[in-house]
């Protein structure tokens, strides 16, 4: 049995060393799934907050993937065909600059995080996984016959964005600005479920009565923690589309909530490190068993099955022997 | 398996003399896991046997599978191209795939050659010297569907297809040629398989013929219900819903129906007979068009290395560019926004026996070209 | 429009919406007895398709091929039930979702291995097939007519076993009062595998009508899960009653959605524009639906637990 602490800072050390053997034997492509793991782990990261702490099972995530991604794709698209975005009520232009497309990114995906949430928190238990379900359907369908963005095709964008003093084309150069932004994204849930509203949202989430009794609303709570992590899947969302240069409805789609929450369960809910262990165990899996057999899925999902049965609390609950996250 | 994906790499011996110094080494994307594996497995399957008939030892074939995933692929395309360092891609089935690779591979410099998808934007505008469509813009079947449509005397369509890009091109395709008017046209949901609400639309619409574009799936739902439905008029649609992989499942609801292609396996020519039967040998079942498209794909490229040096981009790319090998399709060459100027056959389904396959019945559109070309500069 | 059309087309909306309801039946009953979210529903209902088209491919009688699906499917549910989902009855609705969509996985690339990749062929049985002229002169196909039939009859079949018998009894027991019922000395374990199997029954019975008339291949049952899920969402998760209702809300919903929204909206557009955008909306329109019915009824419609 491992300590949780030690099994978190050896993640991070593979995070490290894995890229830099890369780097070093020429492997660009194990960067590739690396950057893959980084950010399949930081949109798992903002499921958790809603998930894991607000014990809000969000079957609708992709929702906020996808429109960080098509947030990117747009901006992008316009920039790349020197069309404007929107002439009216003002001129919007399109941009190649990530720091804004991540901004776009984060605000449009909170706003549409704020008003889901408002309208699925009416709802809990069952009825909450199926609305959020719903809500990904309609963005999903939407998105398939919006031709003016390529509809099923999706969007092609030749270039990565661009990103001050770097080369992003570089795949360890966008890599390491994936792990500052998971490192940044690490602290700032650490940080929030160490605060007085990550205190209460727990509370929401085990007592929702006594929180109402001292006098806070759990709702609002729990939207507040919604809207938050939907932002952080959108910032995700915006990152995956880049290390692609492509974006489609896929996105949107229900396997892909699916596979987010795959990726938490898989690593455990409700600890901090549990995304993005189970986001590199993911990778890691997808990519030897899809070498091993065309029907790779079936072991994918005894795999899955198995840590179910047998493994609570995902891959750190089997390795440090603690069933529950401490809180 | 014959060939596990990930590193299915074919090296024979036997060599054939031309000026290959360098091995070419091919990445093959495709859909061999999931719904849509039917048209992976069949071009991938043509390639391989092209491949080892050639038995090139300077030839290597590395496939993967792209579960029809649009972010795997580009994945495993990046992975292509950075890890294994491939000269030349090929293998996407799906026009949003091949969207999503092809400009970026092409843009790295490496050669793509599709054996299926041909979207309209890499035939006009976004078309590049480096890509090369083995089997037909997305339109040129629906097109002769339409010519067909035309020359039998048919006034007033019914037109249907999928709401999304290709299924918009089908239609636009179809209208280009046709010329008559609608009796109605309608976007059916993406993935739907009750098409009853749709039936009852064609009956009540007064239509004199029915043009349907509904690949995989879609197309065996809405031929068995059409069938059951008693409406009796003739239907027109691409080959997509009449290949060799679909047509037992829909059994005699097809029978009779009049579809395009630009090969079936009736063709009369020496390269085509060789490989229907090689095709049998090998794998025991018929090629479908997916397989021909797959087997004509290899043997472009085979006949590219055996005139010019990979790595010398300018002349390998003209040596694709004459199409010099003998094509299953019989006359077959590259117009100049690299899509094939070829002939596209109107065939009827019949059975054989205990099996539903096609005859060709006659050419609707001889040494057809898409209609993007003249958008495309290069 | 004429009137004819459109009696034809809610004929074809409330057919469409008795086939989910076969889904849905089974689905929301697990739910309501066995607090499960299965969804491997969708595999079993591809499990009874592709029995149907093995059994009817290999004795020429679509009979048999029903009385094979509805075997194989319930057989695959038992052991389904027996090895992995009694483990799951104690788990939280997370852990329920990942191992159910992990057997869909399981279920799909097996059937796959089992049948290859292309689809099978399961065709309308001869004295099914062809339309008939209903009162009013509509040509409608007997097929979907019997289908209708079927769906309702089971329906039926259903009331009455909950209703009249003693296994009713139970099931009903085991919704209000699972250690109660226990304690009386009912072997709860051996009722819920029979649950299960029965409702994995009803969706490889749904799995082979509907493969009759669509196509039998893997990944034919996610689809209609969604659906099947939207409907006992709709109806009230665990309601038999809800689901019937839901269903039916469904499939007319989206049968005429597709219809109405691209005609009404060429009132106000041009014709391509409109049938873009109305086809847009009708693919939306059941979840539009669906959440439109949660928002004001949190619960369903005839939900009795949150």
């Amino acid at each position: 049995m491992i300590r949780e602490t030690y099994l978190n800072t050896l993640t991070l050390g593979l995070f490290v060393l894995i890229p830099a053997w890369a780097l070093m034997a020429d492997e660009p492509f194990t960067i590739t799934l690396m950057t893959r793991a980084a950010i399949f782990a930081i949109a798992a990261i903002g499921l958790n907050i809603a998930l894991g702490i607000g014990g809000l099972v969000s079957l609708g995530h992709a929702v906020f993937f996808g429109i960080g991604g098509y947030a990117m794709g747009i901006l992008a698209y316009h920039a790349q065909t020197y069309t404007p975005v929107a002439e009216w009520p003002f001129l919007i232009d399109g941009t190649k600059s990530m720091p804004i497309i991540w901004l776009v990114a984060v605000i449009v995906s909170s706003l549409a995080a704020f008003v889901i949430g408002s309208l699925s928190l009416r709802t809990t238990g069952v009825y909450f996984i199926m609305i959020t379900l719903a809500f990904g359907q309609m963005f999903f369908f939407f998105t398939i016959s919006w031709a003016e963005y390529g509809g099923e095709d999706g969007l092609s964008i030749y270039l990565r964005n661009g990103f001050p003093g770097l080369n992003t084309l570089a795949p360890i150069q966008f890599y390491g600005l994936c792990l500052v932004i998971l490192c940044l994204v690490l602290l700032f849930t650490w940080r929030l479920s160490k605060s007085p509203f990550g205190l209460a949202l727990n509370a929401a989430r085990q007592a929702p009565i006594r929180v109402e009794t001292v006098g806070l609303d759990p709702t609002r709570l729990k939207l507040i923690a919604f809207v938050i992590s939907g932002a952080i899947t959108g910032l995700a969302g915006a990152l995956f589309a880049d290390l692609n240069r492509f974006v489609s409805p896929t996105m949107f789609s229900w396997q892909t909530s699916g596979e987010i929450m795959i990726f938490l369960i898989l690593g455990g809910v409700g600890r901090l490190y549990g995304p993005v262990i189970g986001a590199l165990a993911y990778v890691a899996l997808e990519h030897w068993l899809g070498g091993l057999s065309d029907y790779w899925h079936i072991y994918l999902g005894i795999l899955l099955l198995l840590i179910v049965l047998f493994g609570r609390g995902g891959l750190i609950g089997l390795a440090s022997g603690r069933k529950v996250a401490h809180d | 398996m014959k060939f596990t994906t990930m590193a299915a790499t074919v090296a024979l011996a036997i060599g054939i003399t031309g000026a290959q110094a360098e091995p070419v080494k091919v990445g093959m994307i495709t859909t061999l896991s999931g719904g849509g594996a039917g048209l992976g497995i069949d071009v991938r399957d043509g390639f391989m046997l092209a491949v080892k008939q050639a038995g090139n030892p300077d030839l290597e074939v590395i496939v993967e599978d792209d579960q029809r995933k649009p972010d795997i692929a580009v994945q495993l395309a990046d992975k292509m191209v950075q890890s294994e360092k491939v000269d030349v891609l090929t293998g996407i089935i799906w026009s949003n795939l091949a969207m999503a690779v092809v400009p970026s591979v092409t843009a790295q410099g490496k050669f793509y050659l599709s054996p299926n998808a041909g979207p309209s934007a890499l035939a006009g505008k976004g078309c590049h010297p480096n890509y090369f469509n083995v089997a037909w813009q997305n339109d040129n079947l629906h097109e002769a569907a339409g010519a067909y449509a035309k020359e039998t005397g048919y006034k007033n369509s019914f037109i249907l297809a999928p709401n999304y890009p290709a299924g918009k091109d089908a239609l636009t395709g179809y209208k280009r040629f046709y010329g008559g008017d609608l009796a109605g046209e309608i976007y059916t949901k993406l993935g739907q398989t009750d098409y009853a609400a749709e039936l009852a639309q064609i009956r009540a619409s007064g239509a004199d013929s029915v043009f349907f574009f509904l690949p995989g799936g879609m197309g065996i739902s809405f031929l068995k219900q059409y069938a059951d439905s008693g409406i009796d008029l003739p239907v027109v649609g691409p080959a997509f819903s009449f290949d060799q992989g679909i047509l037992q499942a829909v059994g005699d609801a097809a029978l009779g129906v009049k579809n395009t292609s630009q090969w079936n396996k009736d063709i009369d020519n020496e390269a085509n007979k060789a490989f229907v039967e090689a095709f049998q040998a090998e794998y025991g079942r018929l090629p479908s068009l997916y397989a021909s498209q797959g087997y004509d794909t290899a043997n472009l490229l085979l006949s590219a290395m055996a005139k010019a040096d990979v790595k010398d981009a300018d002349a390998f790319r003209a040596a694709l560019k004459e199409a010099d090998f003998a094509s299953t399709r019989g006359d077959f060459k590259f117009g100049p926004n690299h899509h094939p100027i070829q002939d596209i056959y109107v065939r009827e389904v019949i059975k054989e026996g205990d099996v539903f396959t096609n005859k060709i019945l006659a050419a609707a559109l001889t040494d057809h070209a898409d209609a993007y070309a003249g958008e495309c500069s290069m | 429009m004429s009137f004819l059309l459109l009696i034809e087309q809610v004929l074809n909306g409330l057919q469409f919406g008795i086939m989910l309801f076969l889904m849905a039946a089974g689905l929301t009953l697990i739910f309501g007895v066995m607090g499960l979210i299965n969804l491997a529903h969708g595999s079993l209902y591809m499990i009874g398709a592709f029995c149907a088209a093995a059994v009817a491919a290999a004795t020429g009688s679509f009979l048999l091929g029903l009385v094979a699906a509805l075997a194989g499917a319930a057989a695959a549910g038992a052991l389904v039930e027996l090895v992995v989902i009694r483990r799951l009855y104690d788990k939280d609705h997370l852990d329920q979702v990942l191992a159910t969509f992990a057997l869909i996985l399981i279920f799909s690339e097996g059937t796959r291995w089992v049948f290859g990749s292309f689809p099978l062929f399961l065709d309308v049985p001869d004295f099914l097939s062809g339309p008939v002229t209903l009162p009013g002169g509509i040509e409608y196909p007997l097929y979907r007519l019997a289908l209708i039939v079927v769906g309702l009859l089971v329906a039926l079949g259903l009331y009455l076993l909950i209703s009249r018998t003693r296994l009713g009894i139970q099931i009903r027991a085991g919704e209000n009062d699972r250690e109660m019922i226990a304690a009386l000395g009912i072997d709860i374990a051996k009722l819920y595998t029979i649950v299960f199997a029965l409702g994995a029954a009803l969706a490889g019975l749904a799995g082979a009508l509907v493969g009759a008339i669509q196509s039998v291949q893997v990944g034919m049952g996610e689809p209609v899960l969604i659906l099947a899920f939207v409907v006992i969402v709709i109806g009230g998760i665990g309601s038999i009653k809800g689901a019937l209702v839901g269903a039916i809300l469904v499939g007319l919903t989206d049968t005429l959605g597709g219809i109405f929204l691209p005609e009404a909206l060429k009132l106000f557009l041009d014709p391509s524009t409109a049938t873009s955008v109305g086809s847009s909306l009708a693919s939306m329109a059941i979840y539009i639906l669906m959440a439109a019915v949660l928002i004001l009824r949190p619960a369903g419609l005839f939900g009795a637990r949150a």
